[in-house]
């Protein structure tokens, strides 16, 4: 692996950058591995990583449908924050925010981590006692949160109407500042280099078709489009398709995989300082570095694989874009499209081992994932290595549903988030 | 927009008028007193989560009002057929194929 730096960018710069050597190569399966990850997202490479880095098991493959980052790591609207409401989700998203502050020098990859905060607002006296208590709850765990009022919101984000006839008007905010957005492809990028470049073998475009299991019930490898692959370990982490892939092995999950739609508009020059969220109105919205507005909101109320998604729903996301940023409301839109999202009942995702001995999941993660990557990423390596959970993972298990221990962010943000 | 056909309204009408209301067929416990935690984990949570032809609930809300039953393709999000809440699951294979004539 070539370490990227300043002198080998200048090096390569003379020779008109003819001689990069590749990221990582484009390897083909192995008879067998010590652990097979399903699932070649952020998740599933930066779980690799961490086997790979911090728990010395590089005998492991990384398998695809697709093509590396393809999924929802190449999807989602890149937001980082860790502002949840619950001590356990607090900690699981806030170790995430934690990591994200070095990942780069990490990984010697720009993942183009920026800090630039997020803006929560609340339109009504509902929104703004959950908020303040969001606020409260969040700085007892350590997160950073403060609120707004909503002059001070207009002036960490000037494009935000606070205009009291608004429909629904601007009565503060919550910003975690440490919140932000990163390079998303970057993330998967970076992951993948660095797994690679410690003998991890990435597999693309080999859809795996069944977990096969021993006699005595255990995990004995699993079947792909380029044959059966042994595995002493294997964890599945392929977001909307888990339900399929955990089927094979006689999992059943607590999943409904929807279509989350995003979109972009034309690239204009800076405006847009932060990330704004709206739940009441319900759009969020940032501004990448090449320029474009980035516009999101919730999933389409269906379950279904298209990764097209229902135009209603993009017609109810750029009005209320237009509502909280009247300046925006005559900007084209370029391209939209839809990531499938797998969620859970409480929203909260699922990291731990399963019924089946030596099966792992890494499921759940509905719209949220993103920000989480390289926490839950930390923290499944650790249960695969140690085949028990981190003590940040261990209440996000598969039997909450049983015993009924559930970390219902879905009715403390009553919004998908 | 999905068009969807309400059953009751015998309309075939936009996606806005309806909201989605999870898996079909799935049967409230006889007896609740009963129930294991197992139970009511596959009852309450447990989903199948299809990728093919999936059985769903879905309710006129800004129409009749009321709830029915659908089959449709998770993938290519085409309706094969709605019918009244409390009707039996239609035969697939006989959709399909009337479906499948209905196109030609």
């Amino acid at each position: 692996m070539t370490r990227f730096n300043a002198f080998t960018l200048l090096k390569n710069a003379v020779t008109g950058h003819k001689d990069w050597t590749e990221q990582w190569p484009d390897s083909q399966p192995k008879a067998e591995y010590d652990v097979v990850i399903v699932g070649a997202g952020g998740h599933g490479l930066g779980a690799a990583y961490y086997l790979a880095t911090q728990h010395g098991i590089t005998n492991i493959a990384v398998i695809d449908k697709g093509w590396l980052g393809g999924g929802n790591t190449g999807r989602n609207t890149t937001i980082i924050r860790s502002n949840y409401l619950y001590d356990e989700s607090a900690r699981l998203f806030d170790h995430s925010v934690d990591l994200w502050q070095n990942l780069s020098q990490e990984l010697n990859y720009n993942v183009m981590y920026s800090n630039r905060g997020c803006l929560m607002l609340a339109h009504n006296v509902h929104d703004v006692q959950s908020f303040k208590r969001h606020v409260h709850a969040n700085r007892l765990n350590g997160v950073d949160n403060r609120w707004l009022t909503p002059e001070e919101c207009k002036e960490y984000c000037p494009p935000i109407n606070i205009a009291k006839d608004a429909r629904y008007p601007v009565m503060g905010g919550a910003l975690q500042e440490r919140a932000g957005t990163a390079r998303h492809d970057a993330v998967a990028w970076g992951y993948a280099r660095g797994a690679a470049a410690r003998g991890v073998d990435i597999i693309q475009n080999c859809a795996v078709t069944a977990i096969r299991r021993n006699p005595d019930g255990s995990v004995a490898g699993v079947d792909t489009e380029k044959g059966f692959i042994k595995a002493g370990k294997v964890a599945v982490s392929a977001s909307g398709h888990n339900t399929q892939v955990m089927a094979t092995a006689d999992v059943r999950l607590p999943l409904e995989s929807m279509p989350l739609q995003a979109l972009v508009s034309e690239p204009v020059k800076p405006i847009f300082p932060c990330v704004v969220m709206s739940n009441a109105v319900h759009a969020y919205c940032s501004q990448s570095d090449k320029g474009e507005l980035v516009i999101g909101s919730g999933t389409d109320q269906y379950v279904s694989y298209s990764q097209r998604g229902g135009l209603p729903l993009i017609e109810h996301t750029v009005a209320a874009i237009s509502e909280v940023f009247p300046i925006f409301n005559r900007m084209r839109m370029l391209r939209k499209w839809a990531g499938i999202t797998d969620n859970t009942p409480d929203r909260s995702p699922i990291i731990g081992k399963t019924p089946v001995k030596n099966l792992y999941v890494n499921c759940g993660w509905g719209t949220g994932g993103f920000k989480a990557t390289p926490g839950s990423a930390h923290v499944f390596a650790w249960t695969i290595a140690k085949d028990e959970p981190h003590p940040i993972n261990a209440p996000f298990t598969l039997d909450r549903f049983r015993t009924g221990r559930l970390i219902d962010e879905a009715a403390a943000a009553a919004v998908a988030h | 927009m999905l068009l969807i056909h309400c059953p009751y309204c015998e309309e075939t009408l936009p996606e806005v008028e309806f909201t989605y209301a999870g898996e079909a067929h799935i049967a409230r416990p006889e007896n609740p007193a009963e129930m294991s935690d197992e139970d009511w984990q596959q009852f309450l949570f447990m989903r199948d989560n299809v990728k093919g032809d999936h059985f769903e609930r879905w309710r006129h809300l800004h129409g009749c009002g009321r709830f029915f039953n659908a089959v449709r393709n998770t993938i290519t999000d085409k309706f094969l057929t709605t019918y009244e809440a409390g009707a039996p699951r239609p035969d697939l294979a006989a959709l399909k194929s009337s479906v499948s004539e209905g196109q030609k």
